[in-house]
C-alpha cells in the first residue's frame, strides 16, 4: 500500500478528467441559459439535462455500472465535480435522490429497492424531494408527528400528516420521508423511513414562494395515503438511524462538492482583479474578505481531501460532517457577500433581463446555514460529540 | 492521491507527544518562566529521540527528514507550549544550513573546507543537541528576534550595498559569543526575545544576492509554516482546557457546558481548528515537493492557523471566566504563546494579502 502523502492526481484520475472535461465542452448549455429549475419549465429542462447526462453515463459516476454509473472512487467523482462547476454547467434538479437518497439506499435499501428506484433516480425520469420537516419539527426533528398506521390486510401502511420546507416539492415525482408508525415509543424511536410516489391518492402539494418569488419548494399533506411495506427503507422502527445516515451524506462528503466553491471563489477573484481596475478604493476595502472567502473555500477543498483519504482508508465520517455543514454553508456566505460588496450599486439589481448570478447566488448561500440542519444544531453536536460537552 | 501521514509518522509523534506529557507539564513551563533558557534537559531528550536534527543530513548525525515529517512534531511542541527553539533550529536554521552550508559565499563561513565548512559543524553541533539557534533580520526597524537572548548560534539576514547602490541580501552565521545581546521582555518570557548588537563581517557571511535573497524567502515559509503547525497544538490545548473546565464548573445547578451559549463558543474554534489541520499539512507537503504554489499554501496555513488560536484563545479565556485571568490558572502560559505566535513570521491578514496578491497576479 502507498503510505507516503501525495496530493497529485494520477495520470489515470488525470485521463478521467480530461474525458469529462471535453464531454461537458461539448454537451453543457451556456451558462445560465436554462430557466430556473425552480419553476415547471426550468424543472423539466433540468430533467432534460440530466437525461443527457445519463445516456453517456456521467450523470452518477460513482454508482456501479449496473445503476448507471462508471464505478469510480471518490477522489474521482471530486474530479467529475471540478470539472462540472468548471464548466458552469447547470444545477442537479436530481440532487436530493443522487446525493442524499442514494447513498442511504446503497447502505440501507434491499436489492429489489436498489433496482427499482437507483435507474430511474439516475435518468431523472424521477426526481425526488425530501420529507422531513414538519410545521413543529424543524430543528427538533425528533419531534415529528405525521404518522403511519398499519394498514392491515394489505401489506402496507397510511400515511396521514404534513411536511413542510420540501426542496423542489412542487414538481417531484418521489418523497423519502420519515413518518411516527409507534406514537407509544420514545422521540427518537418509533419512526419509520418511507419512500413515498407523489402521485398516490391523498397526497397534496401547495408550493410556497421563496423569497426569490419562485417555488422552490413546498408544503405536502398526506391523508391516508397508502404505501406498500417495500417502501419502507431500512426497517419498521429504524428510521431515525437511517435519516442520520442521510443527514451524514447533507451535511458531509456527498451534498456539496468544494468545487462549487473553489469555482465561485476563483471568479470572485476575477471580479476583485476587475474592480481594482475599475474601482480600486473599493476594491481595496474588500481584499481582506476576498482572500478570506478564498482560502475558505481551499480549505474545504483540502479538508475533503483529508475526509476522502481516511474513508479510503476504511475510516467513517462522524461529528466533523457538522463541522463540515457549518464550514461550506458559511464560506458560501462569505465568497458571495465579498462579491455583492465588490460589486456595491449594482449589487441590488435583479429582475427582468438582468443577469444576477452573484445575488442569485447570495441568496441560495443564505438558506445553507439553516437547511439539513441549522447551524446552531450542528454546532450543539460539535461540541457534544466532539469535544464531549454534556447535552441539554 | 493520498492525503495522510505514514504510520511512521504518526508513530513518531505518538511517542514525542508521551515524552512531551511528561517533560513539559505546566510546572515546567512555569519553571521556564522563572529562568527562561535556550536548552534544557528537555531539549537533550528530544536530541537523542532524534527529533532535534530531524531535518538534519545523515552525515551530519541527523535523520534527513523534511517539513511533512516534522510538521506533527512541531503541533506536539505547540501543544505543551515547548519553551525550546524546535522551530527556530530544526524547522528554519537546519534546512537553511544543510542547503547553504557546504555550497556558501566563497571566502565565506560555508566554503566548503573538505568537512562541509563551519555550517557543517554547526549542523553537528545541533544534531547532537549542543546548540540551539535563532534567526532574524537585522536593519534599523527590524523587531526583536524571538530565542536570540541565549541561543548558541543566530541565523541573521542583512542587506548590503553594492557598488552600483543596489540592496543586496546577505546570510550570516553568527556564533553568539562573539555579540552581545540586548534582551527585550516579552509577556512570554520563554519567548527570550533579542537584539544583537553585530555589524556584518566578511567572515560570518554565509551566502549573498540570489542565492541569499532565495534561501530568506525559502526561511520565511518554513518559518511561517512551522509558526502554522505550533499554532495547531496551542489552540487544541486552549479548546481542550476549556472543554474540560466547562465541564466541571457548575452554575444554575448544571455544568456550563449544558448551556448554548457556551457550546457554540467552543463549537466555533473547534471548527476553525478542524479546517485549519489539512491547510497546515498540505504547505508542509507542498515545501517539500517544491510545488509552485508552495508559498501561497504557507500563506493561507499561516492566516488559517493564527486565526484559529487567536479565535480559541479569546473563547478559552471566556469559557474560564474570572479563573481563566489569573496566574494561578495555567491557561495564560498558553494564550500569550498562541497571540505571539499568531503575529510571528507575519499575520492572518499579511499572509492573506500575500495569497490575493499572488492570485491576482496569476489570474
Amino acid at each position: 500500500m502507498d503510505t507516503t502523502m501525495d496530493l497529485r492526481t494520477t495520470p489515470a484520475q488525470e485521463a478521467f478528467r480530461l474525458e469529462a472535461r471535453s464531454w461537458l465542452a461539448a454537451h453543457t448549455p451556456p451558462p445560465r441559459s436554462l430557466p430556473s429549475l425552480d419553476t415547471a419549465e426550468g424543472f423539466e429542462a433540468h430533467r432534460q439535462w440530466e437525461q443527457t447526462m445519463f445516456d453517456d453515463r456521467w450523470s452518477v459516476v460513482s454508482w456501479p455500472e449496473e445503476f448507471g454509473g462508471r464505478g469510480v472512487g471518490i477522489l474521482e467523482w471530486l474530479i467529475f465535480e471540478e470539472e462540472y462547476w468548471r464548466a458552469q454547467a447547470p444545477l442537479r434538479v436530481s440532487q436530493n435522490g443522487v446525493f442524499l437518497l442514494a447513498p442511504t439506499l446503497f447502505e440501507f435499501g434491499t436489492e429489489e429497492q436498489r433496482a427499482r428506484f437507483l435507474p430511474a433516480m439516475a435518468s431523472a425520469r424521477e426526481i425526488w424531494c425530501q420529507g422531513w420537516s414538519e410545521p413543529d419539527a424543524g430543528s427538533d426533528l425528533a419531534g415529528i408527528r405525521s404518522r403511519a398506521v398499519r394498514s392491515e390486510g394489505d401489506d402496507g401502511w397510511l400515511l396521514t400528516g404534513q411536511k413542510t420546507w420540501a426542496s423542489r416539492g412542487a414538481f417531484a415525482e418521489w418523497c423519502f420521508g420519515l413518518f411516527r408508525t409507534d406514537p407509544e415509543a420514545e422521540r427518537h424511536r418509533g419512526l419509520t423511513y418511507f419512500l413515498i410516489e407523489m402521485s398516490t391518492p391523498g397526497v397534496t402539494v401547495r408550493p410556497i414562494p421563496q423569497i426569490d418569488g419562485e417555488t422552490g419548494f413546498a408544503e405536502i399533506f398526506f391523508e391516508d395515503v397508502f404505501v406498500p411495506d417495500g417502501q419502507v427503507l431500512g426497517g419498521v422502527g429504524r428510521g431515525w438511524n437511517v435519516a442520520m445516515a442521510t443527514a451524514g451524506s447533507e451535511r458531509g462528503l456527498s451534498l456539496r462538492s468544494p468545487a462549487r466553491y473553489t469555482e465561485a471563489a476563483s471568479r470572485l477573484v476575477d471580479l476583485y482583479a476587475h474592480s481594482l481596475q475599475t474601482e480600486p478604493a473599493r476594491a481595496a476595502r474588500s481584499a481582506d474578505a476576498v482572500a478570506q472567502a478564498w482560502m475558505d473555500a481551499e480549505a474545504y477543498r483540502l479538508n475533503t481531501l483529508w475526509t476522502a483519504t481516511r474513508v479510503l482508508s476504511g475510516g467513517s465520517v462522524g461529528p466533523e460532517a457538522s463541522a463540515n455543514k457549518i464550514h461550506w454553508s458559511e464560506t458560501d456566505l462569505a465568497i458571495h457577500r465579498a462579491a455583492l460588496a465588490l460589486l456595491g450599486p449594482e449589487a441590488e439589481f435583479h429582475g427582468d433581463g438582468v443577469d444576477a448570478p452573484w445575488l442569485d447566488g447570495y441568496l441560495f448561500a443564505l438558506a445553507g446555514p439553516i437547511y439539513a440542519g441549522t447551524n446552531e444544531i450542528q454546532r450543539n453536536v460539535v461540541a457534544e460529540r466532539m469535544l464531549g460537552l454534556p447535552r441539554g | 492521491m493520498r492525503f495522510a501521514f505514514s504510520d511512521q509518522q504518526t508513530e513518531f509523534r505518538d511517542a514525542v507527544r508521551q515524552v512531551l506529557a511528561k517533560e513539559c507539564t505546566t510546572d515546567h513551563l512555569r519553571a521556564a518562566y522563572e529562568e527562561p533558557a535556550a536548552r534544557s534537559p528537555r531539549w537533550t531528550t528530544l536530541a537523542e529521540m532524534g527529533v532535534v536534527g530531524l531535518t538534519a543530513p545523515e552525515d551530519h548525525g541527523g535523520l534527513g527528514l523534511g517539513m511533512l515529517d516534522l510538521v506533527l512534531l512541531l503541533e506536539e511542541a505547540g501543544r505543551v507550549a515547548l519553551p525550546e527553539p524546535l522551530l527556530e533550529t530544526t524547522a528554519v536554521v537546519v534546512p537553511l544550513l544543510s542547503e547553504l552550508g557546504g555550497s556558501g559565499d566563497p571566502g565565506g563561513v560555508g566554503d566548503p573546507g573538505g568537512s562541509g565548512g563551519v555550517g557543517g559543524a554547526w549542523l553537528d553541533g545541533i544534531a547532537a543537541g549542543d546548540v540551539a539557534a535563532a534567526v532574524g533580520t537585522i536593519s534599523t526597524d527590524s523587531p526583536p528576534i524571538a530565542g536570540a537572548d541565549g541561543a548558541d548560534l543566530l541565523v541573521l539576514f542583512t542587506t548590503a550595498e553594492a557598488g552600483d547602490g543596489e540592496a543586496v541580501p546577505e546570510v550570516h552565521l553568527v556564533d553568539s559569543a562573539s555579540v552581545t545581546i540586548r534582551t527585550v521582555a516579552s509577556l512570554d518570557p520563554t519567548r527570550r526575545l533579542g537584539i544583537p548588537h553585530w555589524t556584518p563581517k566578511d567572515d560570518t557571511r554565509l551566502a549573498s544576492g540570489a542565492t541569499a535573497r532565495e534561501a530568506i524567502r525559502r526561511t520565511a515559509d518554513r518559518a511561517a509554516l512551522s509558526t502554522g503547525a505550533e499554532l495547531l497544538g496551542l489552540t487544541e490545548s486552549m479548546i481542550t482546557m476549556a472543554a474540560e473546565y466547562a465541564k466541571e464548573r457548575n452554575q444554575f445547578g448544571k455544568p456550563i457546558g449544558g448551556f448554548q451559549a457556551v457550546k457554540h463558543l467552543l463549537a466555533g474554534a473547534q471548527v476553525k481548528l478542524e479546517f485549519a489541520r489539512p491547510v497546515v499539512y498540505a504547505a508542509a507537503w507542498a515545501l517539500d515537493e517544491g510545488e509552485p504554489h508552495a508559498s501561497r499554501s504557507v500563506s493561507t496555513a499561516k492566516a488559517y492557523a493564527s486565526d484559529a488560536a487567536t479565535e480559541a484563545a479569546r473563547v478559552a479565556l471566556q469559557v474560564h471566566g474570572a479563573i481563566g485571568y489569573t496566574w494561578e490558572c495555567d491557561l495564560h502560559l498558553f494564550l500569550k504563546r498562541a497571540w505571539a505566535l499568531a503575529e510571528a513570521w507575519g499575520s492572518a491578514s499579511e499572509h492573506r494579502q500575500r495569497v490575493l496578491d499572488g492570485l491576482v497576479a496569476g489570474a
